[in-house]
C-alpha cells in the first residue's frame, strides 16, 4: 500500500506509540485486500456498531481505553446501535437478574467510554441513525468507516455513500486516523452488479422476505434488482425508503451484502442504469413460489414448534416513524378498541420515539397495548434464557441470528391482534 | 501427506489438529455461548452448523471457506484471542472476509503474546482433503502441510 508521507509518519510513530498501531491495523486490513491507498473519510459523523456492555467483551474496552489513555480519540462525533435494555420491555425475574448482574455489567461503564470517544449525545443510540430525527445522514458519495451491517447496506444503496462491510472496531480505528482502506464498495469497480435479480411477483413482495431470498442467493455480491420499482415506485419517499431498510437488512443478514441497486429507484441505478452491471453477471428470478419456498425453508427452532408465542418484536432495524403511524391504524383497524393478545415491542431509535410520541398516534398506540421502545431485540435475545421463549418477529435479521420465528407483517398483525376477534 | 501454499495474513507457526467446516462459520454464533459462560474447551456454539456444533475450537487449526454473520464477528474473534480462548490458527480456501480479517489483524497489533497464524486462498482443494482430526502445520511463509 502506497501511504502519504503524513500516514508513513503515523505508522513510524511520530504521534506516538498507540496511533501508530491503529495505522498498522488500518494497514493491514487495507493489505488482505490488496487496498492500493487509504483515503480520507468524509462524513461528518461516524457510526459505531458496539453499543454493549457485555462483561465477556471486557478486552473490547481495554482496548478503548488505551486509546482514551493514549489521548487518540476521534474528532469525529458518532451515533452507536441501540442500548441492550430497556425497563419498558417485559423481562421475568431471572431475565433481570442475568441482564444485570451478570451480562451487561459493563454497559454504564461502557457508555461513559462511549462519551468520553466523542458520541453525539445521549440519545445516540440507534442501528438506523441514518433517520431524518438522529441526524447522522451521510450524503452521496461520502466516504464512511461504519461497520453496523444494516446501516452499511442502507448508506451505500440508498444514500449512495460508500462503505466496506467493516468490522467493530475497525469502525472507530479509521475514524481515528481519518482515513480508511482503498477497496470494495468504496471502488466504482466494486459498486458494479454481479447478479441481476428479476422480479417477477404477483403481489408486492415483502420487503423481508425478498432481501432474505437475494441474500441468501448472492451472499457478498451486489444484486442489480429490476421490477420492484412496479410495486414500490421510482421515488425515495419515506415509503419506499422504510421498504428498503427492511429489504437491506435482510440482504445484509440472511447473506452479506453490503449494497444492491434497485432499477429506477436507487441512486447510482437512477444515473447509471445497466452500466452498473458486470459483465458475466448472473440472473436470479422471484416469483411467488420462489418466496414461499424461501420462507418455507426457515428452520423452527423453538423446542415446542406449537407454543403459544410469549413476545413479539417488531422494529430490527428500527422503525421508522412513519412505520409507527401506520402499524398503528393497522392495529386500531383490527382491534377496535382491544389490546394486543401477545406482549408486542415496536422498537425505533429515541428520537423517532420523541417525534412519535408528540403526535397524535402515540396515546392511540398506547390504547392498543403495545410497548414502545429503543432497545435492540437482537441484544435483548441474546441469552440462553430466551432459547427457550417462544417469540414472534417480523424481522429476518432477528430470525436469523436468534430463535425467533419470522412472519409477515400481515401475518404478525393477525397474530398479535388474534384476527380481530377475542 | 499434501501441501498447500497460501497467503499470509497474520504469520506465525503452529502444529495442530484439524477441525473442518465446508460451511461458512458464523464467529459470533460459534463463540459467543462459550466465551460468556467460561467454555474451557470453547465448543462450538453454532447449531446451524452441524459440521462444527459441539465440537472444541481452542488450539484447534480451524480450516473453513469464509466466516459469515453479524459484522460483531471481528471484535469477537478478538475477544476470543486476548481471553487465549482461540484456534491455534484459522485456514481459509477461499478470499478471506472483512470480518476475519479485522479480527485476526486486531489480535495480531493488539493482543500481546498470542499468536493465531491467519491463511487464505488455501483452494478448494485443501478444503476437499483435510478431514477432522488430520495433523496441520502451519510455516511462517504460508505453507499448509495436512498429514
Amino acid at each position: 500500500m502506497i501511504l502519504t508521507k503524513e500516514q508513513q509518519a503515523i505508522l513510524d510513530g511520530e504521534k506516538g506509540e498507540t496511533l501508530a498501531k491503529v495505522m498498522k491495523t488500518l494497514v493491514m486490513y487495507g493489505d488482505a485486500f490488496e487496498a492500493e491507498k487509504l483515503v480520507p473519510i468524509t462524513s461528518k459523523y461516524n457510526h459505531l456498531v458496539t453499543s454493549f456492555g457485555l462483561k465477556v467483551m471486557s478486552p473490547v474496552y481495554d482496548l478503548m481505553q488505551k486509546l482514551l489513555d493514549a489521548g487518540v480519540a476521534s474528532g469525529q462525533q458518532f451515533s452507536v446501535d441501540p442500548r441492550p435494555l430497556d425497563k419498558n420491555v417485559p423481562a421475568n425475574f431471572l431475565q433481570n437478574l442475568v441482564f444485570n448482574k451478570f451480562m451487561y455489567t459493563k454497559q454504564d461503564f461502557y457508555e461513559k467510554q462511549l462519551k468520553e470517544l466523542g458520541l453525539m449525545n445521549d440519545d445516540a443510540f440507534s442501528c438506523t441513525c441514518y433517520m431524518d430525527e438522529m441526524g447522522n445522514k451521510p450524503k452521496m458519495g461520502e466516504v464512511l468507516s461504519w461497520a453496523e451491517s444494516s446501516a452499511v447496506v442502507y448508506a451505500n444503496s440508498v444514500l449512495g455513500a460508500r462503505c466496506n462491510r467493516n468490522s467493530g472496531i475497525i469502525d472507530i480505528m479509521g475514524s481515528i486516523v481519518g482515513y480508511v482502506p482503498y477497496f470494495g464498495l468504496l471502488t466504482d469497480e466494486g459498486r458494479k452488479a454481479t447478479w441481476i435479480v428479476k422480479i417477477n411477483t404477483t403481489k408486492k413482495p415483502e420487503a423481508q422476505l425478498l432481501g432474505s431470498a437475494i441474500g441468501m442467493k448472492v451472499m457478498e455480491d451486489v444484486p442489480y434488482v429490476s421490477g420492484l420499482d412496479k410495486w414500490i415506485g421510482t421515488e425515495l419517499n419515506d415509503a419506499a425508503c422504510a421498504y428498503l431498510k427492511d429489504f437491506g437488512a435482510a440482504t445484509a443478514s440472511n447473506g452479506a451484502v453490503g449494497l444492491y441497486h434497485i432499477e429506477n429507484l436507487t441512486p447510482e441505478a437512477v444515473s447509471l442504469g445497466a452500466k452498473l452491471i458486470a459483465e458475466g453477471a448472473k440472473e436470479y428470478v422471484i416469483d411467488d413460489a420462489e418466496l414461499e419456498r424461501v420462507k418455507n425453508n426457515y428452520p423452527v427452532i423453538w423446542k415446542n414448534p406449537d407454543a403459544a408465542p410469549k413476545l413479539c418484536f417488531v422494529g430490527c432495524p428500527h422503525l421508522s416513524l412513519e412505520q409507527l403511524k401506520d402499524w398503528t391504524v393497522k392495529l386500531e383497524e383490527k382491534l377496535q378498541g382491544k389490546k394486543v393478545v401477545i406482549p408486542t415491542v415496536f422498537t425505533a431509535a429515541p428520537k423517532v420515539l420523541k417525534a412519535f410520541n408528540e403526535t397524535e398516534y402515540a396515546k392511540r398506540l398506547e390504547k392498543t397495548g403495545v410497548i414502545t421502545s429503543y432497545i435492540c431485540p437482537l441484544m435483548y435475545m441474546n441469552n440462553p434464557l430466551c432459547k427457550t421463549m417462544p417469540v414472534i418477529t417480523s424481522s429476518n435479521k432477528l430470525r436469523t441470528y436468534t430463535s425467533a420465528r419470522y412472519y409477515t407483517d400481515a401475518e404478525i398483525l393477525e397474530a398479535i391482534t388474534n384476527g380481530g376477534k377475542r | 501427506m499434501k501441501q498447500f501454499k497460501g497467503r499470509v495474513i497474520t504469520p506465525g507457526e503452529v502444529t495442530a489438529e484439524a477441525v473442518v467446516t465446508t460451511e461458512g462459520f458464523n464467529t459470533l454464533a460459534s463463540f459467543q455461548m462459550a466465551l460468556q459462560f467460561g467454555d474451557k474447551e470453547v465448543k462450538c456454539g453454532d447449531q446451524n452448523n452441524k459440521q462444527l456444533h459441539g465440537k472444541p475450537l481452542i488450539n484447534k487449526a480451524l480450516c473453513l471457506p469464509q466466516t459469515i454473520g453479524s459484522t460483531t464477528g471481528g471484535l469477537v474473534l478478538y475477544c476470543a484471542c486476548a481471553m487465549e480462548k482461540n484456534p491455534a490458527c484459522m485456514l481459509f480456501a477461499s478470499h478471506i472476509d472483512s470480518l476475519a480479517a479485522a479480527g485476526a489483524i486486531l489480535a495480531d497489533v493488539w493482543v500481546e503474546n498470542v499468536s493465531m497464524p491467519v491463511i487464505d486462498c488455501l483452494g478448494d482443494e485443501f478444503l476437499n482433503y483435510v478431514k477432522d482430526g488430520m495433523k496441520i502445520t502451519v510455516s511462517k511463509d504460508g505453507t499448509v502441510t495436512v498429514e
